[in-house]
C-alpha cells in the first residue's frame, strides 16, 4: 500500500460561471522514503497540487490518503515550504523558526529548542541575520528561512514548493546538496516541485511531469535509476542523465503543443499619438487630438 | 534646513495670524458680541497663567479642568477598547456573527452623543450621585467604540491567507493562532481604529460635561456661556482643539510604530 496517495483528484477554481478546472484526474502514489519530483510549467497547478498534498485545500473530487487513512487536514507531520515563503513579518528569523520548533517539540527543554533552531539557521547560513525581520532580507534569504523552518520541524513528509527558485546558482547548488544530505540521513518521504528538470533528476528517485494547464494532470513517471550520492559534475557526463533530461523536456513540450494557450492581457498604449492638426478644434474638446493613454485588451494565441 | 523651518514653522504661523486677523475684523464689524482676541486674552489670562489653581468647583485653572476631562475620557475610552476590540474580532472571524449583529451596529453607529446621554443617565439612575459620571462614561464608550470595532473587523478579514496557512500547517491551537498570528497581523488596523476612537471620545466629552454639569473643559464652557462670559468660551474651544490635536499626534506616533512591523 502506498504511503501517500492521490486518487482521481480534480480541483477547479472560480464561481460557477467562470469555473476553470486546474487539475483533472490526478493520480499519484508515493512509497515511504521515496523522493518524488514534480516538474511543470508555471501556472499549471503545481502549488494547487502541493496544497492538496499538505491538506490546506480539499480536492473537488477524488481522495487523498496518508498511511492508508483519509487526510483530514494540514499538520506538522507534512512540512511544507511555501513557494512565497510565508514568513510572519513581525517575527525575526530566529523567532519564525522557533515558532515551528516550539510547536513541534513541546517536550524538549527551552535550551534544547533554542539549540535545535540555531542548528537549522546555521545550516542555511543565516546565523548573521538571525535577529532580522523578513522585510530586511533578500528574497533568497527569506526562502532559506522558510526552508530552515520546515526542516527544523523534522516532518515525516517534506513538501517543497519550488524551494530554491529565488536563489543564485551557488546557493542553490549548496542547498540542493543540503537537501540530499538531510534526505539521506533522515530518510523522509519528499515531494519536490521544481521548474528545473536538472534539479529534479539530481535529487529525486522519480520525476513526474505535470502537463500544461488548464486541466493539468500528471504524466508517466520517469524513474531516475542513478546511484546516490549523485555528484553534480559527474552527472553532466552521464548518458543516462542526459537521456532523462531530454525525455522529460520532450514530454513537457509535447504536452504544451497539445493545447493552444491564450494569453489575455491589458495593454496600456503609450502616450505618443501625434496631434492631428487637420481636425478642427473647439474649446469643449469634443474632437480631441488623441493624447491620453488608452487601455486595450488583447488576446494572443500562443502556439508553441 | 531653512526650507524646513519655513514649511513647518513660518507657514503655520502665517495661517494662525490670518485667522486671528479675521477674528479681530469680525468682532469689530458684524459680530459685535464676539470678544476681540485681546479681550479674550485679558479675560483668560488668569486661567492660562495659573493653569492648576483651584478657586472653586467651577472656577479652576484651564489645565486642571482639562485634567478632569482627560481622566473621564480615559475611562470611557478604555471601556470602548475593552468592549470594542473583541467585538471587532468576532465580526472579522465569524460570518454568522457578522450577519447577526452588523445591521444593528450600522444602526447604532450614527447615533449622536446627545441622544445617548439621556439614556445613559436613565440607565444609571439607581447609582445616585454616581449617575452622571456613569452616564457620561456610557456615552463616551458607546460613541467612540465604533471605529475600533470596524477597523479591527476589517483588519482580521485582511489577514493574508499565507499567515493562516502557516498556523494551519503548524497546527497552532486556537489560542496560539489568535495571539501569534491574528493579533499581530491585525495590530496596524486596530491602532488606526484606536486613534479614530480617541478622537471621538474627546469630541463626546464636551457634550457629556455640558449636559451633566461636571467640572471639566466642557462643563466650564457651558457654565460661562450661561454666565455670558464669551471670552472663556473661546478659551475652552482653543483648549479642546489643542488637546485633541496633541492626542491625535501621540496616537499616530504609536500607530506608525506598528505600521512598520
Ligand atoms: N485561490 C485561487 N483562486 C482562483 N484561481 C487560482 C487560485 N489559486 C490558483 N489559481 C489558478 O490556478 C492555476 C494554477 O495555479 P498554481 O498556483 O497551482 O500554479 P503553479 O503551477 O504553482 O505556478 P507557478 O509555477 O508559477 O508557481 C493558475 O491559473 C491560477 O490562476
Ligand atoms: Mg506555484
Amino acid at each position: 500500500m502506498p504511503y501517500l496517495e492521490l486518487k482521481s483528484v480534480s480541483k477547479a477554481y472560480g464561481a460557477n460561471g467562470s469555473r476553470t478546472e486546474v487539475l483533472r484526474d490526478v493520480n499519484l502514489a508515493i512509497e515511504q522514503g521515496e523522493f518524488v519530483a514534480i516538474v511543470g510549467y508555471s501556472g499549471a497547478g503545481k502549488t494547487t497540487l502541493m496544497s492538496i498534498l499538505a491538506g490546506l485545500i480539499r480536492p473537488d473530487t477524488g481522495s487523498v490518503t496518508l498511511e492508508g487513512r483519509a487526510m483530514s487536514g494540514p499538520g506538522p507531520d507534512r512540512g511544507l515550504v511555501f513557494q512565497n515563503y510565508s514568513l510572519l513579518p513581525w517575527l525575526t528569523v530566529a523567532e519564525n523558526v522557533r515558532l515551528a520548533v516550539d510547536q513541534v517539540f513541546p517536550e524538549k527543554s527551552e535550551a534544547e529548542r533554542a539549540a535545535h533552531a540555531t542548528e537549522f539557521i546555521e545550516m542555511v547560513n543565516l546565523a548573521p541575520a538571525r535577529d532580522k525581520r523578513p522585510h530586511e532580507l533578500s528574497g533568497g534569504m527569506r526562502q532559506r528561512v522558510s526552508v530552515a523552518r520546515t526542516l527544523a520541524m523534522n516532518p515525516k513528509v517534506l513538501l517543497l514548493d519550488e524551494p530554491l527558485s529565488a536563489l543564485d546558482a551557488l546557493t542553490r547548488a549548496n542547498l540542493q546538496d543540503e537537501i540530499a544530505r538531510i534526505r539521506a540521513q533522515q530518510k523522509q518521504t519528499v515531494v519536490l516541485i521544481t521548474n528545473d528538470p536538472d534539479e529534479a533528476i539530481l535529487l529525486a528517485d522519480r520525476v513526474v511531469p505535470l502537463t500544461a494547464g488548464p486541466n493539468a494532470t500528471l504524466g508517466e513517471s520517469f524513474i531516475v535509476d542513478l546511484p546516490h550520492p549523485r555528484d553534480r559534475k559527474a552527472l553532466n557526463h552521464s548518458p543516462r542523465f542526459r537521456q532523462l533530461r531530454r525525455d522529460i523536456s520532450q514530454y513537457l513540450l509535447q504536452s504544451r503543443q497539445d493545447r493552444h494557450a491564450t494569453i489575455t492581457r491589458k495593454l496600456t498604449l503609450p502616450d505618443i499619438e501625434p496631434e492631428d492638426l487637420s481636425i478642427p478644434r473647439t474649446m469643449l474638446g469634443r474632437s480631441r487630438p488623441l493624447r491620453s493613454s488608452e487601455t486595450r485588451e488583447a488576446t494572443v494565441e500562443v502556439a508553441s | 534646513m531653512k526650507a524646513f523651518k519655513f514649511d513647518w514653522l513660518i507657514l503655520p504661523l502665517i495661517g494662525i495670524a490670518v485667522v486671528v486677523l479675521l477674528w479681530q475684523i469680525s468682532s469689530k464689524t458684524w459680530a459685535k458680541e464676539l470678544p476681540t482676541p485681546h479681550k479674550t486674552w485679558e479675560a483668560s489670562k488668569e486661567y492660562v497663567l495659573k493653569p492648576f489653581e483651584k478657586r472653586g468647583e467651577m472656577d479652576q485653572g484651564i489645565l486642571r479642568f482639562t485634567w478632569y476631562s482627560l481622566i473621564l475620557v480615559a475611562k470611557g475610552y478604555a471601556i470602548a477598547l475593552i468592549v470594542g476590540t473583541p467585538i471587532g474580532f468576532f465580526l472579522g472571524l465569524s460570518k454568522a456573527f457578522t450577519k447577526t449583529f452588523d445591521p444593528i451596529i450600522q444602526v447604532l453607529r450614527p447615533v449622536s452623543p446627545l441622544a445617548w446621554l439621556p439614556l445613559g443617565l436613565v440607565l444609571f439612575l439607581g447609582a445616585g450621585k454616581q449617575a452622571s459620571e456613569l452616564g457620561a462614561l456610557f456615552t463616551i464608550a458607546i460613541c467612540s467604540m465604533w471605529p475600533t470595532v470596524m477597523n479591527t473587523a476589517v483588519g482580521v478579514r485582511a489577514v493574508p491567507q499565507d499567515y493562516l496557512n502557516v498556523a494551519k500547517v503548524l497546527k497552532l491551537s486556537r489560542w496560539k493562532t489568535l495571539t501569534k498570528v491574528l493579533i499581530p497581523a491585525t495590530l496596524p488596523y486596530m491602532f488606526t481604529g484606536f486613534r479614530l476612537s480617541l478622537g471621538i471620545a474627546w469630541l463626546v466629552i464636551v457634550a457629556a460635561e455640558m449636559l451633566t454639569g461636571r467640572p471639566g473643559v466642557g462643563g466650564f464652557l457651558w457654565q460661562e456661556y450661561n454666565a455670558l462670559l464669551y471670552e472663556h468660551i473661546i478659551l475652552c474651544i482653543i483648549t479642546i482643539g489643542v488637546v485633541g490635536f496633541i492626542l491625535d499626534r501621540l496616537m499616530s506616533l504609536v500607530e506608525s510604530r506598528f505600521k512598520t512591523a
